[in-house]
Formats: structure tokens, C-alpha cells, sequence
């Protein structure tokens, strides 16, 4: 047989026949109504769901025949600079290649524009896919988002000669955000964008860095379009078209992902389109790009976790200590399963958080379709989906980019002193992990933004609803347990809401966050056990390893003691 | 100069076990195979065969059609054609085509190549997996009365109704130029077959063969009964035309087991058994010793 990374996956394959659509789908294929005019488009949701087990196994086959097998060399070529042009590794060349020759771009372009019009649940298993394979990859594939902000904001013009490259795959794209002194606080970005009144014409002046993929063919761009203004609210979004007025200075030199060229880019006089409105160029469209590359780096944590473990569970099963596998030793034992638990975990949470933006899109849609018109009803489902895509968003990019780090740390671990060494794969999946929670946002901003939502108890619906379900009697002591848990999460929220001091909620934010995550991979764990008995040993391992650490988080975020506070005054002073 | 006359191509496949991958039960103890055992899948270096068919139909427009002979299930291999990027897809199956050896089987395929009719090229691969006899190409050359060219690797060109290939042999390589139409067989080492393109396989999924209806409609019941069924295949061009012995005009005594003279005279079953085994001391001087003696035997160097 040959490699598949979707086929040999039945927990991936368990999501997507989980993965519930309908209402999703029914809005966006507009009642299956493209059937006729597009050959590729369904002609009812099992249609549809049959076309996302093509996607994802045929992706699945070029990932673990073709992709794989050249990851080492694509990580040991790298990416080359050579006076101001940029190539792909020999590896990755072919494997955009592949991809290209397999018609997989364009994932969520509508197919008006020759895309596939997949949703974003179903594309992060895409990129999770090909993460596994070869994590640099990821963000040459993985960066879709910014044709899909062209897509939604950009002109008809523009829109028209550009998303079909896109489809084809003859452009790749990248988003062009930090500068020197802009990284997490990109209301200071300084790169200007001036208007030439008399012919219309935007061109771009500054300098952008560590862009990943800078070298693509179509970038969005931030820049202050408004002359004067010092914070968020005078940078627009820009679309540049790769041309001689864009040089690249430089590519960095990392600790990971090799295979994906990190530029630093000066902008001369580079003319520019604007994307949408002016003055919200961060506030709507960086966040609408950054929500959905948050997803993707959660994807691609969730891939790279995926091929450390099984890397880890290899060599537990060939490597023999004192006359056995070292696998039924329980220290290691105790490692593999916390990876396994833990994986299924993530993946559970990063497909219903993908289900969550997918609603918030398509009512989006609607609601822009309908104008003033639309009924209350739509108005309330999108409010609701947006307040959890809001929060899940940050939550899984924290838990799964944690985890995905934790995971390689741990496979590491199962191999001992030959996983430190380049002979071992683990040893570049550790490299290229590391980045997964810094880029796209730290940890530590994901939970900035998940916490003020969670402080307002966006997740008690979901909560309320998942407690008021039915379990399988033989997971009684679990659902007794999680609901227990539920309770003391709503306590701590309590507690931390109550807090006077700003410093304190921030101090503590991350034990709150935590909680969140553990409490909601436990439900979605919990409502797998009652369509897949396999679920169920996977379900009690994640609830038994939890609670102690709920507890614990919880008794943290309760006494929310001001000690350390006061000790980083006095310490760190 | 690129030809600019466009070329009509015909591939020939065959489904096959995956013998690459054979394991412990498939082999029985009278040293036959356990078909049943084994995976079906697209003869590899057929595959390779399609590939360069479609590369030609890319730059010089054209028709790439499938063929294929075999039980009703290789239909699974047409439907991959499909996918690939062939245009259209046969299957000659039929009862009486069972037991066929490499004679009775280029007599089916010259049969049906001649019913397509217009073609300028045939492609095949080098040679089957499970055979491994290489024949069945230049076999059905000789029966279409039109040269071949064996261990194609490269098209050089096309140009003025000939065909110009770089062809892999062992001891180098060597540049031939042929007259159209004719036959080439087609070596691994041509190219990287592109894989199945999901809008294509999305599109063509529901493509098949009359056989195939009943457990098709089972499977989308949005088509209420099997008329519907193919009156939808047939409106999306998604039906896969079968073609019998009598389609193709062969009569009995030229195919299946009566066509076929080639008679099986002894089986060898030779079993791979690990036998004595030595230990080596973890010492320069012994492993150097074993190394002289592996190079000395012939098994290294």
C-alpha cells in the first residue's frame, strides 16, 4: 500500500465524518444550486463530504509519497537568497509541483474564480495534512487566507486577474505585516502609503520584516495611509503585485522551517491597491487575515505533533532495553499516551472551532446579501458563531501550538540520545515546531485575546448545551466529573471578573485559558464516546488527566493571589 | 517546430496485483499466487505510459484514450485514467478474454485499437508486474502491422508525422526516429506520473460501467432507480463504454485460453530460507575480515 497521510489517520478521518456541515453548506452552496454550471460542484452534502474525502485523500497520498520522503532534504537545502531573488528548496519546488498537477489550489475560492470552495474546517485538515509532511511547506500552502480577504474586499477588477493565479497555483501569497519595531504591536507600523490624487494611484515606501513567504507574487500589505496619524486607526490594507520596486534585502536564518523563506522586504515607490476602506487596514483585515493563519498554525502544530508521534511510536516499538520495547516501560508508556491523548484532544477542538468560523463566514455572507433586510434570526446565529470563533480561535492556537511543542519535547524524549541527532526526524520536527506558538501571534497574545471573551462567558451557551446532552451510560463518571469542572471554570471566571486591578486579571489570564481549553476538549471528547467506541478510552485518559489540573488552575485564578506582582516589583526591578 | 497537427493517442493499461508489496499468505504452497490477497492497482509503467500520452496531448492537443483488458472491476483503473487527465476510457471485458496469454491478449487489443480506428500513437508500459513478460506491447505492434519503439524514456520531438525518442537501454541510451503511427512502451524512469487532479476526480467520480450501476445507485439513492442513474451518466458524459469479443469482431479460437498457445512447462517454488547464521566480533580486524570476505564471494563491491 501506498503512504496516505489521510487514509492511514482514522482519527482525522473520524473528524471530517463528524465534521456536521449541513447548515454550513446549505448556505454556501447556496442550495446546491452550482451543480449545473460547475461539473466540480456537489449535488447535496453527501456529495459534498465524498468530494472532501477526494480532497483530503489525494492530498494525503502526494504528502506521504512525495512531500515526506524529501522533507529532510528540504529542510537541509533550505530556502536561497542570491541577490535579491529568492528560490524554493529542489524538494519544495516539487512539491508545489505536485500540488499544482493535483489542482488542490485554491482550496476556499469560490469556483467563479476556479476555486473549490472548500470550508475552513475542512481546509485546516488540509494543512494539518500537509504540515505532518513538511511543516515549511505549510506556509507556502497554508497561506490561502489572503486570497480569500482579496476575494471578500478586493475590487472586481482585481479580483478577477488575480484569484484565478491563485487557483491555478502560478502565485502564492504572502502577508505583510511587522517591521522592525511593529511585531506584536503593529499599531506602530511606520511603512507609508501615499495617494497620487490626480491619477489614483496608492505606492508603498518602507521597510517589512521577518515576512514569511515574502517572496510570493501577491502580498497584502500594511501601511499608514493617512498622513499625521500615529496608532491603528491610520493603516489601511494594500495589495502589491510583485514587480522591481520590491526588493528583498535579505532571508533569515532560522532554527526551523527551512524550506520557507522569511524575507526582509523595502518597498520603493511600489504602486499598490487599496483592499476595502481605508483606515481599516489593521483593525478589520489584519485581524480577518491573522484569525484565519492562526487557525492554519494551529493546523500545522496539530500536523507537526502528529508526525513526532508517530516518530516516538516507531522507535518505542523497535528499540529494545533491559530485553523489550522500551514501549511497555510505563515512563515511556505515560509519554506516548499524553501525546496520544492529547493530539485527539486538539484535533477535536481545531474542528469545532474551523465549524464555529465557517457559520460566522457564511452568515457573514448573508447578512451582507440581505442588507438592512435580514431576518433577526440569521442576525442572532451570526453574533453567536462570531463570539465563538472569536474566542475558540485564540484557544486553539494556544492548546494546539502548547501541545504541539510539548509533543516533540516528549517524542524526544521516547527517543533518548539518538533523537537529539540530525539522523532522527524528530530532531527537525522539534526545530520546526518552535515557532508555531510565537508566529501568528505568542501564546501570550492568544490569550490577551481569548481572555476578555471568556471574562464575558462567550463559551457558557456551548457549555450549557454540551452538559444538557446524553452520554453513554459507561461514561457517566466522566460527564459527572467535566460538569463538576464546568462548575468551577464559571467559579474562576467569577473570581477573575471581580478583580479590580487590570494587572492581576493579566497575571492570571492564562490559568483561565487553560481551564477553558482542558474543560472544552474534555466535552467535545466526551460527545465523540457517543458515536465512536473508541472514543471512550481516549475520553476517560483526557478527563482523568484534566480535572487535577482544573482544580489546580482553579484554586490559582480564585485566590488570584497579588504575591508574584508585587515580587516582579521588587525582583525584576 | 512543434508539430502543430494534433495527435491521437491510444494507452494501453492493465490492472494488476500489487506484487511490490506481497506478504506473508499470498503466496499458496504449490507456488501460485493468492490474487485475492493482493491489492489491485494500475500496472505501474503503465502509468507512465498515460503520463507522457498526456504530456504530448499538452503540447500538441489531441486525444488520449484508455484501454484496458480485464475483469469488470479494472474498471478502477479507468476511472484513474480519468482522473490523470486521459479523455476518454475502454473496457474490453468479457468472459470468454479469461486465461488469455500475451498472443491472445494483442489480438484483443489490435481488435479494439482497430475499431477506436484514426490513432497516431499507442503507448503501453515497458511490461506488466505480475507477468513480467515485456510482450504484450510489441506483440500488438506486429499485429497492428506498425513499428515500435521499446524502453521509450523521452519524446525529442514530433515533427513531420515522425516521432523522435531518447530510449533507456542498458548499456546507455539511444536516439531513434520513427514513422507515425507506431507503437512505443514506455519505461519507469520517463517521468513522475502527476497525480489524480481532485477537480477532475471530483467531476468524473461517478463515472461507470453498466456493471457498475446497481451499487452505484445504491450508494447515491438521490437517484431513484438505475434508468436515472444512467440517464444522469449519460447527460454528463460519465458512462464507460464496455466493449465484448463480439464488439470488438475476435472469434473464440483467437482468444482466452483457446488463443492462447503458450503452456506453463514447470514451476519452480524456491523458498528463502535464512540459513546458517554467524556471529561477528564488534573488532576492526573482524569486521574488516567479514567485509573481505563478502567482497571475495561477490555479495558486495
Amino acid at each position: 500500500m501506498s503512504e496516505n497521510f489521510f487514509l492511514d489517520n482514522p482519527d482525522l478521518q473520524l473528524r471530517l465524518e463528524q465534521l456536521d456541515l449541513r447548515e454550513v453548506l446549505d448556505l454556501k452552496e447556496k442550495g446546491y444550486s452550482e451543480a449545473d454550471a460547475y461539473p466540480t460542484a456537489p449535488r447535496n452534502y453527501a456529495d459534498a463530504k465524498d468530494d472532501f474525502r477526494i480532497v483530503l485523500g489525494v492530498l494525503g497520498e502526494i504528502c506521504g509519497e512525495r512531500v515526506a520522503p524529501r522533507a529532510g532534504e528540504a529542510d537541509e537545502e533550505g530556502a536561497h537568497y542570491d541577490d535579491g531573488e529568492v528560490t524554493y528548496a529542489a524538494a519544495t519546488l516539487d512539491a508545489i509541483a505536485a500540488l499544482r498537477q493535483a489542482e488542490l489550489f485554491g482550496a476556499m475560492l469560490p469556483r467563479e474564480y476556479g476555486g473549490l470552495n472548500l470550508p475552513e474546517s475542512v481546509y485546516q485538515m488540509m494543512v494539518e495534512v500537509v504540515a505532518r509532511a513538511e511543516s515549511g511547506l505549510m506556509t507556502v500552502y497554508g497561506l490561502q487566507e489572503i486570497a480569500s480577504l482579496v476575494e471578500e474586499y478586493g475590487d472586481p477588477e482585481t479580483k478577477a486577474r488575480v484569484l484565478p493565479r491563485f487557483s491555478r497555483g502560478e502565485v502564492s501569497g504572502a502577508m505583510v505585516l511587522t517591521e522592525a519595531d511593529a511585531g506584536s504591536d503593529l499599531g506602530a507600523v511606520s511603512t507609508r502609503a501615499t495617494l497620487d490624487e490626480t491619477t489614483g494611484q496608492w505606492r508603498l515606501n518602507g521597510v517589512k520584516r521577518f515576512i514569511t513567504n515574502g517572496l510570493a507574487d501577491v502580498s497584502l500589505v500594511l501601511a499608514r495611509s493617512e498622513e499625521g496619524s500615529t496608532d491603528a486607526r491610520g493603516l489601511s490594507m494594500f495589495l502589491v503585485e510583485r514587480d522591481d520596486t520590491v526588493r528583498i534585502r535579505r532571508i533569515e536564518n532560522k532554527l526551523g522551517i527551512h524550506a520557507s523563506p522569511t524575507c526582509e522586504i523595502q518597498y520603493t515607490d511600489t504602486p499598490a491597491i487599496l483592499i476595502g476602506k481605508r483606515r481599516f487596514g489593521l483593525m478589520r483585515y489584519a485581524m480577518n487575515l491573522m484569525n484565519g493563519a492562526r487557525l492554519a498554525v494551529a493546523a500545522q502544530a496539530l500536523g507537526i505533533a502528529e508526525a513526532a508521534y508517530r516518530e516516538a511510536d516507531k522507535y518505542s516499538r523497535e528499540r529494545v532495553q533491559f530485553g523489550k520495547p522500551i514501549r511497555v516501560l510505563p515512563a515511556v508508556g505515560r509519554l506516548l499516551l499524553s501525546m496520544k491523548v492529547d493530539l485527539e484532544a486538539t484535533r477535536a477542538l481545531l474542528a469545532e472551532t474551523g465549524r464555529w468560523v465557517d457559520l460566522w463566514k457564511v452568515y457573514e455572507r448573508a447578512l451582507a446579501e440581505d442588507g438592512s433586510e435580514a431576518d433577526p434570526a440569521i442576525r442572532a446565529r451570526h453574533k453567536q458563531a462570531q463570539v465563538l470563533a472569536e474566542t475558540l480561535t485564540p484557544m486553539v492556537k494556544y492548546c494546539a501550538t502548547e501541545m504541539g511543542n510539548r509533543v516533540c519535547y516528549q517524542a524526544m524524549q521516547v527517543h533518548g540520545g539518538v533523537g537529539y541527532m540530525r539522523e532522527f526526524n524528530i530532531e527537525r520536527l522539534f526545530r520546526d515546531v518552535r515557532v508555531t506558538n510565537i508566529y501568528e501571534g505568542t501564546s501570550q497574545l492568544q490569550v490577551v485575546a481569548a481572555i476578555g471573551k471568556l471574562l464575558n462567558r462567550s463559551l457558557d451557551p456551548l457549555l450549557a448545551e454540551w452538559q444538557g446532552a446524553e452520554y453513554p451510560a459507561d461514561m457517566a463518571a466522566e460527564n459527572a466529573l467535566l460538569a463538576e469542572l464546568t462548575g468551577l471554570f464559571g467559579e474562576a471566571v467569577g473570581a477573575l471578573k471581580a478583580l479590580p486591578e487590570r494587572d492581576r486579571v493579566d497575571y492570571y489570564a492564562v490559568d483561565l485559558v487553560e481551564m477553558a481549553i482542558w474543560i472544552v476538549n474534555g466535552w467535545l471528547l466526551l460527545r465523540d464516546t457517543t458515536v465512536a467506541e473508541q472514543k471512550k478510552p481516549v475520553a476517560r485518559a483526557y478527563v482523568a488527566s484534566i480535572a487535577p489540573r482544573v482544580r489546580s488552575a482553579a484554586e490559582v485564578v480564585l485566590a488570584s493571589d497579588p504575591v508574584p506582582l508585587a515580587a516582579i516589583t521588587v525582583l525584576l526591578a | 517546430m512543434i508539430d502543430p497537427r494534433p495527435l491521437d493517442i491510444v494507452v494501453l493499461a492493465k490492472q494488476v496485483p500489487d506484487t511490490h508489496n506481497v506478504t506473508g499468505d499470498v503466496m499458496t504452497k504449490d507456488g501460485t499466487m493468492n490474487r485475492n490477497a493482493l491489492s489491485a492497482i494500475f500496472n505501474p509503467e503503465d502509468l507512465n505510459a498515460l503520463e507522457m500520452a498526456v504530456q504530448i496531448r499538452e503540447r500538441h492537443g489531441g486525444t488520449v484514450t484508455v484501454i484496458t483488458m480485464g475483469p469488470p472491476n479494472a474498471a478502477n483503473i479507468l476511472r484513474e485514467s480519468l482522473w490523470r487527465g486521459a479523455g476518454r476510457v475502454i473496457l474490453l471485458t468479457d468472459r470468454r478474454f479469461a486465461g488469455a496469454d500475451t498472443l491472445a491478449t494483442s489480438f484483443a487489443l489490435q481488435k479494439a485499437i482497430e475499431k477506436i480506428g484514426r490513432y497516431d500513437l499507442v503507448m503501453a508500459g515497458r511490461q506488466a508486474i505480475d507477468g513480467d513478460t515485456a510482450q504484450v506491447g510489441p506483440q500488438t505492434a506486429e499485429k497492428l502491422g506498425i513499428p515500435q519503439i521499446t524502453y521509450a524514456e523521452s519524446v525529442l520531438g514530433i515533427a513531420d508525422g515522425r516521432i523522435t525518442v531518447e530510449r533507456a537501454l542498458d548499456s546507455g541510451s539511444e536516439i531513434v526516429r520513427c514513422q507515425m503511427p507506431c507503437l512505443l512502451t514506455v519505461v519507469g524512469s520517463a517521468n513522475t506520473p502527476r497525480p489524480p487532479s481532485v477537480r477532475r476526480q471530483m467531476a468524473l467520480k461517478l463515472a461507470a460501467t453498466p456493471g457498475e450501476y446497481a451499487a452505484l445507485q445504491k450508494r447515491w439513492p438521490e437517484f431513484e432507480t438505475v434508468e436515472a442513474l444512467d440517464a444522469y451518466l449519460g447527460a454528463h458524459d460519465l458512462r464507460i463504454p464496455v466493449w465484448t469479443a463480439d464488439d470488438i469482431g475476435a472469434t473464440a479460437e483467437t482468444i482466452g485460453l483457446a488463443g492462447s498457445p503458450t503452456q506453463v512447462h514447470k514451476i519452480n517454488f524456491v523458498v528463502l530460507e535464512s540459513g546458517e547464521s554467524r556471529t561477528v566480533a564488534p573488532t576492526p580486524e573482524a569486521i574488516a575480515a567479514m567485509v573481505a570476505e563478502l567482497i571475495h564471494e561477490y555479495i558486495v563491491g
